[in-house]
């Protein structure tokens, strides 16, 4: 039990830690508004692209398409938000969590039936599911102000904010991955059938695992909403559903520390490349590409890295040496 | 009753092309189980190598297309020469993952080196000095005479035969002394030189291109391959017809700003429904 | 009363029927080989029994409770574990963590339970992690728990995959082929083994093998099918001198 505690303190810790230093960082004026956007769209990035490594890298399942997961969850923020007026925070948090309960609900829908169907048959039904959004989208003009965008949001959130929420969504897929429900879903990207076979409800697990996924893309897209001001469907295309997936694949699928580091990464190499998309898409590519025949299971690969087990393993691997080194006197 | 024709004969034009294109997919799916996902930029190159020669060499449509296909072919090749034959053993999902590594790499190349903006297509003479006539009639012309001789090809030459045989069982294909790599290779070309007259008359169709032209015919060929049944042929060309047709008329009939939710719609139910599509047979995981 | 019956059980895949008329009976506590020559059926009577494929006539009875048209994981819970000819552990998982999913339908706790670490989370959760350490130690492989299984040497992965069908608590263990690519050696100690689980966790076992020779010294009684019939049943004595087994094996 103390060292439950102990190893809960290490990671509260280091989180409280990574605020204050983003903080002085900040109030030192090393962070100007400009800085802050980049830094509040990376961990919005890197939100959805942890939702997509639930689907993809823990639950096994080929999803092309959380862009549009991520637009339905942006664009009924942003229609909440702009319709009603309540305190500050509790307008917020209801956005929020309309925003999920919408992604997900759209996730139900096509995750229900199509969530039969294995690999690159489900990878192409969800990109053709995140396109139907986006048209669906730029067609009810009425509604959602079509192809040129829904204008005029309140903002509602900032760094910190978006800072709490990334620190809830990772706080809930480590707590929610060594749980029952967790490990049934994993069970079911390592063998489906042996999964079944020892009892695990297969189809439930699935759904409900893309269920959550679906639901913090939408999180992602309400944070968006709410922080950029300003929605176009433009945004939420296929190739921004890739480079989400691009982002779980460099981190290593399965890895969801290793998702927050490419992401960090890849936003830092977008900031650098920012006058030169059509580069930046290149560097991309080519990485990927590499990346595939060279290294396939990403920078992490299935692995974690944790605080609390890391200098366990350093300290290991340090005593193996001493011991080798004293055998090597001896 | 006018509009109707005009429908019918829209939808042709654009079936055609589609079934062009979904060929490339269905002929590479079949043959090495991967989603090209770069096939739809081999469509853009094809325009791209199309329009510089129309406007270099003012050169008239059928000798364009014939360098143009073999272009593309060779590109085509090297594309999986490069990207995916290192992966045949991997994981199908590492595989898919490099195709769409492909496609970025492709479009953004041809943007970063030609701009983003569209590029006029000019006239262009149908051969020597004979002036084009009419595109549609020139489209679907080119897009038979195509799949005569691909069902040719693959039904009564040595070439096609090791093609039928390495798509049914590479290991037993290479036991038979069929060269299986370089039978991959030429399924490459001869998917990519379609895609090359596909890009080639799409362009000519719309009067311009750029470098994402590629996208989106390059997914709704492949809803038509998938419709069809991915991996058999003339489940490719019936599927690119049927893409057109649908298309066409919920353009005209119903609306056209619903008519690309239609089609992925279409997709959608025929993976839930059927997942081998029209033309496919069911084959269940072995436990 | 028996634990498991079948009545006149039969699947066609297409034109094709893959077992047909297939009635069996196995009692509480025995150990019984289901034997054929490569191809005669064996796997898909597995299959049915356990839902993976869903019988085109006849029915599947455990404890006289119907239970054909259920799903696999349903099956599991009226007490049917099974493993498969081809070993299908959670490569990338430990060795513990592949027992402890198999525990999931004992426990109860819901996700906001297991989120936020209530209590009852913490009692589940170190039930399991003892029963499944307590389980892999009957097997000596308390020290592998924290090995990736794929890590495992071959013997180890089949007795495995044999301890995760254990903890879903079956009355009934189906192995399919366990001794599959096995030497001798290891054969004889891995029948040893199915004798020891049989009696300590009072399971009936149903056993695929089609090398005749391995079954005949654990069974009690063996049934025999090919090209998807029962061709005979009886102790491996009886076996032994039937001729139509002797005509399935050599090809006539």
């Amino acid at each position: 039990m103390k060292k439950r505690l102990k190893d809960y303190g290490i990671n509260f810790l280091a989180v409280v830690l990574s605020y204050l230093a983003l903080r002085v960082i900040m109030y030192n004026g090393l962070i100007n508004n400009y800085v802050q956007g980049v830094v509040v769209f990376a961990m919005i990035n890197i939100i959805v692209a942890i939702s997509l490594n639930i689907a993809t890298g823990l639950l096994g399942q080929l999803a092309l398409g959380h862009a549009g997961f991520m637009a339905v969850g942006a664009y009924t923020a942003g229609l909440f938000v702009k319709a009603v007026e309540y305190p500050l925070y509790i307008e917020m948090i209801m956005a929020l969590i309309l925003a999920g309960l919408a992604a997900g609900l759209s996730g139900l829908i096509i995750g229900i039936p199509a969530l039969r169907l294995r690999g690159d048959y489900l990878g192409i039904v969800t990109l053709g599911f995140g396109e139907m959004i986006r048209y669906t989208i730029i067609n009810l003009g009425d509604i959602t102000g079509g192809a040129s965008g829904l204008k005029r949001i309140p903002k509602m959130v900032g760094l910190n904010e978006v800072f709490i929420v990334l620190v809830i969504v990772i706080t809930f897929v480590f707590l929610f991955i060594k749980s029952r429900h967790g490990r049934a879903i994993i069970s079911i990207r390592e063998n489906e059938i042996a999964a079944e076979s020892i009892g695990i409800p297969t189809t439930f697990y699935k759904v409900y695992g893309f269920f959550i996924s679906a639901f913090i893309a939408g999180v992602g897209g309400g944070l968006f909403a709410m922080y950029q001001r300003y929605l176009t469907p433009e945004k939420f295309r296929f190739m921004f559903s890739v480079e989400l997936f691009i982002i779980v694949v460099f981190g290593g699928m399965g890895s969801i520390t290793g998702t927050i580091f490419a992401g960090v990464f890849l936003a830092f190499l977008t900031e650098k490349l920012y006058e030169y998309d059509e580069v930046r898409l290149i560097i991309y590519a080519i990485m990927l590409i590499l990346l595939m025949i060279f290294k396939s299971d990403g920078l992490l690969g299935r692995h974690e890295f944790s605080l609390v087990q890391t200098p366990r393993r350093i300290k290991n691997l340090f005593n193996k040496i001493k011991d080798r080194f004293k055998k090597g006197v001896a | 009753m006018t509009q109707f024709i005009n429908q019918i004969i829209n939808s042709l034009n654009i079936g055609s092309i589609y079934a062009l294109i979904a060929l490339g997919y269905t002929m590479v799916y079949g043959i090495v189980r991967l989603i090209n996902f770069a096939h739809g930029e081999i469509l853009m190159i094809g325009a791209f190598i199309g329009y510089f020669l129309a406007v270099t060499f003012n050169m008239s449509l059928i000798p364009l297309l014939l360098l143009s296909m073999i272009g593309c072919a060779i590109i085509g090749m090297i594309i999986d020469r490069v990207a995916y034959k290192p992966l045949r053993k991997a994981p199908r999902i590492s595989a898919l993952i490099t195709a769409l590594g492909m496609s970025m790499l492709l479009s953004n190349f041809f943007r970063w080196r030609f701009g983003a903006s569209d590029k006029i297509m000019p006239e262009i003479n149908l051969i020597g000095n004979i002036p084009m006539p009419n595109i549609t009639i020139i489209t679907v012309v080119i897009t038979f005479m195509c799949m005569i001789g691909l069902q040719y090809v693959i039904t009564r030459t040595k070439t096609g035969q090791a093609m039928r045989a390495v798509s049914e069982d590479k290991g037993a294909a290479q036991l038979m002394g069929i060269n299986v790599d370089k039978t991959i290779s030429i399924t490459f070309a001869i998917g990519s030189a379609l895609g090359a007259v596909a890009g080639v008359l799409y362009a000519i169709n719309y009067g311009n291109l750029e470098p994402y032209m590629g996208t989106m015919p390059g997914l709704k060929a492949f809803v038509a391959a998938v419709l069809g049944g991915i991996g058999i042929i003339p489940g490719a060309m019936v599927g690119g017809f049927a893409i057109g047709i649908i298309e066409t008329f919920v353009k005209g009939y119903i609306s056209s700003a619903w008519a690309n939710v239609f089609v992925f719609g279409i997709l959608i139910i025929v993976l839930i429904v059927k997942p081998t599509g029209l033309f496919g047979k069911n084959i269940k995981e072995k436990v | 009363m028996s634990l498991l019956e079948t009545k006149n059980l039969g699947i066609a895949f297409g034109g094709l029927r893959a077992v047909d008329n297939f009635s069996i009976n196995i009692k509480e506590g025995e150990l019984l080989g289901l034997i054929g020559p490569n191809g005669a059926g064996k796997t898909t009577i597995f299959n049915m029994l356990t839902g993976v494929y869903l019988p085109t006539e006849g029915s599947i009875y455990i404890d006289g409770k119907k239970i054909n048209g259920k799903k696999p994981f349903q099956i599991v819970k009226m007490g049917i574990g099974r493993t498969f000819q081809n070993i299908r552990l959670f490569a990338n998982l430990t060795v513990i963590e592949n027992v402890k999913i198999a525990f999931h339908k004992d426990m109860t706790y819901n996700t906001f339970t297991g989120i936020f670490r209530l209590p009852k989370y913490w009692k589940e959760e170190d039930e399991i992690t003892t029963k499944a350490l307590e389980l892999l130690s009957l097997f000596d492989m308390e020290n592998d728990a924290e090995n990736m299984a794929k890590n495992l040497p071959y013997g180890k992965q089949r007795k495995l995959e044999i301890c995760r069908a254990l903890a879903t608590n079956p009355k009934l263990l189906l192995l399919d082929e366990p001794a599959a690519g096995m030497n001798p050696q290891e054969t004889k100690e891995l029948m040893e083994t199915i004798h020891f689980i049989r009696d300590k966790f009072k399971v009936t076992v149903l056993l695929i093998e089609h090398d005749m020779n391995l079954v005949m010294g654990i069974c009690e009684r063996l049934v025999v099918i090919d090209y998807g019939m029962i061709i005979a049943k009886g102790t491996p004595d009886e076996i032994k001198s039937n001729k139509k087994v002797i005509e399935a094996y050599l090809g006539s």
